[in-house]
């Protein structure tokens, strides 16, 4: 009964991590200017799709990695540039309902560049399951939850010990004043883009051993993602990462001991009873003003 | 709306340029309509099977034509949605005023089809997979793919055969997973089966795990049928492995391309499944009537689009065929003789196996159309 419980835990961590990782993208964009980027799935699915078929076409991981990076941040430079500097002035809602358009588009654009067909990464470090008292892990399940880490971290480290970091921050909460401050507010919005479609291709990039990727992965992997970072507070890195576990551990264990049937029905009801009590998710900060 | 009234264009252009050549032929153009889901979650169907239709009803126009008369194709792409189907299958009979419809990549579009085809007497062959589309018979609907029911027939007796009465079943919790589950449950007890652990899944989960231990600890699971499509069943087989779980793994006909080899990788390594004949073309046997059928289809789409030919593919290939030999029957594109002239198709081989239609039967394929293969060293090969 423990290695089936312990089964259960693994795969709902799992899971949970992907999330995390899926949601933790959202972070940056909604701190620098409370815009939810719904093409954010998008930014996921590019970084999977680019190191794909860069490795298929013989370059070598690594660098394919870095590449597809590169390409999934340019990604997002143009649309910052081409959709959402143009309406700049729009309200926040709008903002959003531009950036479900360009989801929708880079789908599209997805479909003719690569193709339809499901496609796969080889994991990191090999497909030798880690046996844990009869429950097994795989080893590119680790990378997940480590990649998660170092984002976190690093993420903490740049919005409160770096210059640019600050400065997103204070356009967040206030673009006038932070402009009036000296801050260059649209550069912020066009960084806050190129980090958040990198952090989307790393995310993709890891866990697309598991997952597989195709065109239109990124509609899931955005909506959990999204579920995750809303459970644990918008705009909190570490709040991601719980509210990833947590929904993904729900989902496993409502699978394992109630029945696979209501696993997602399971899942969406602790992120309502957790909404209901606390609006701003479980680490959002008090007093956030609502979209 | 810019695409549908770009399509609009592109069909009234069609329409312009067939009216200033039928002037000169005489002979009017035979109109084949035709709606797929080519783009949208379902195009892993419909992209292969729009290739198919373009690139014969070319060679047909290539070689003049059937009955001196040049083949004219409208075709819409319906992205996998029923109500757009419905909308463009409106036109096709009202607008374009088409002879026959051939189309339908998914259940759900089909049906959408069905009542419309069925009023306005438009015979109308689907490339969709599930039995409501044949059972209760429908005047003007016919089929070309394997039912769903067929598969799992073919399964259980592959698990007779190995002395398997107790099974699991692991599937998806939509569309073709929904459908298939509960058509093996429905057949079950004609070859003798109990179903012991019954799991289920959403078509993108990430890992499966979960569902797969309560599988593993169930006591007397002799084998485990998982029903899914696209990249779920690769999921549940690696997660399958990963879990050394020792009973066979038997997946459905749904998986019966070499993606998912591809993507499960070693892991599919003893999978077993019921094919059409097309995935194992080259290692059927030359007594095989099928084989020539098959083997040259295989060639043919290879040339040309420098992939695998899907049993998707060949499906929309056997119901063009199929129309245009109705049509040869009937003389003409009298819709009332094209749809009698279906009905009697009778020893047609094609990709999907030989095809003996009847006024009861309006798929007209038999258990022997499937083969039971295993994927041996990253390939199919028969197993039957």
């Amino acid at each position: 009964m423990l290695s089936a419980f312990l089964q259960f835990l693994i795969s709902g961590v799992t899971v949970g991590a992907i999330y995390a990782l899926c949601g933790l993208g959202f972070s940056i964009i909604y701190n620098a200017s409370h815009v939810i980027n719904f093409a954010q799935g998008e930014f996921i699915m590019i970084g999977a799709m680019s190191a794909v078929s860069l490795v298929d076409a013989g370059v070598p991981m690594p660098l394919a990695i870095v590449l597809a990076i590169l390409i999934t941040m340019a990604v997002g430079v143009l649309l910052e540039k081409l959709a959402v500097e143009p309406a700049k002035r729009a309200s926040v809602t709008t903002l959003i309902i531009i950036t479900i358009g360009a989801s929708i588009f880079l789908r599209g654009l997805a479909q003719e560049v690569w193709d339809k067909n499901f496609h796969k990464l080889e994991p990191f470090t090999g497909e030798v399951p880690i046996n844990l008292l009869g429950a097994v892990l795989m080893p590119q399940t680790l990378w997940v939850l480590g990649v998660a880490v170092i984002v976190i971290l690093l993420l903490a480290w740049f919005f409160n010990r770096t210059l640019e970091g600050k400065a997103m921050l204070a356009t967040s909460f206030n673009p006038l004043a932070a402009q009036l401050m000296g801050i260059n507010t649209k550069r912020v919005l066009m960084i806050s883009f190129a980090l958040s479609a990198a952090l989307g291709a790393i995310g993709g990039i890891v866990i697309t051993p598991i997952t597989f990727t195709a065109y239109d992965n990124g509609i899931m992997l955005g909506l959990k993602g999204f579920s995750a970072a809303v459970l644990g507070g918008l705009g909190n890195g570490m709040g991601a990462v719980v509210g990833g576990l947590v929904v993904g551990i729900a989902e496993s264990m409502a699978a394992g001991y109630l029945s696979s049937a209501y696993k997602d029905a399971v899942a969406f009801v602790i992120i309502l009873a957790v909404l209901i009590f606390l609006p701003n998710g479980l680490f959002g900060r008090k007093g956030t003003e609502r979209v | 709306m810019s695409m549908k009234s770009w399509k609009n264009l592109a069909s009234a252009a069609a329409v312009a340029l067939t009216a200033s050549f039928g002037a000169a032929q005489a002979a009017e153009p035979i109109k084949i309509g035709a709606f797929l889901s080519a783009t949208g979650p379902a195009s892993f169907l419909g992209d292969p099977e729009k290739k198919v239709l373009e690139k014969y009803v070319a060679e047909y126009n290539k070689a003049g034509g059937i009955m001196g008369r040049k083949i004219d194709l409208i075709l819409y792409d319906d992205a996998g949605a029923a109500d757009k189907a419905s909308s463009f299958v409106k036109r096709l009979i009202e607008n374009d005023k088409v002879d026959v419809i051939v189309g339908g990549s998914t259940t759900g579009t089909t049906m959408a089809a069905v009542p419309l085809v069925e009023a306005a007497g438009m015979p109308f062959i689907s490339l969709a997979g599930a039995v409501v589309i044949i059972e209760p018979v429908k005047k003007w609907v016919f089929k070309t793919p394997h039912t769903d029911r067929m598969a799992a027939e073919k399964i259980f007796s592959d698990m007779k055969k190995k002395g398997i009465t107790k099974y699991a079943m692991i599937s998806e919790n939509a569309g073709f997973g929904k459908s298939g589950h509960d058509e093996t449950l429905k057949v079950q007890g004609n070859y003798g089966m109990t179903l012991v652990a019954d799991e289920t899944y959403a078509p993108k989960d990430p890992d499966v795990t979960a569902q797969l231990t309560k599988i593993k600890n169930t006591p007397g699971v002799q084998a485990v049928i998982n029903w899914g499509f696209g990249q779920s069943p690769a999921v549940v087989t690696k997660n399958y492995k990963q879990l050394g779980i020792s009973a066979p793994l038997y997946q459905s006909h749904g998986v019966a391309s070499k993606d998912y080899i591809k993507l499960a990788g070693d892991a599919a390594e003893g999978v077993r499944l019921p094919a059409a004949g097309l995935v194992v073309a080259s290692q059927l046997p030359d007594s095989d009537m099928q084989k020539a059928v098959v083997v040259k289809f295989q060639k043919e789409y290879q040339a040309d689009f420098k992939a695998e030919a899907s049993t998707f593919a060949g499906h929309a290939f056997d119901g063009l065929q199929m129309a245009l030999a109705a049509m040869q029957r009937a003389g003409g594109t009298d819709k009332a003789k094209v749809r009698d002239e279906i009905e009697k198709t009778s020893g047609y081989i094609g990709t999907g196996g030989t095809v003996h239609m009847s006024a009861t039967d309006h798929m007209g394929l038999n258990l022997s159309a499937f083969h039971m293969v295993e994927i041996k060293k990253g390939d199919f090969a028969l197993s039957n």
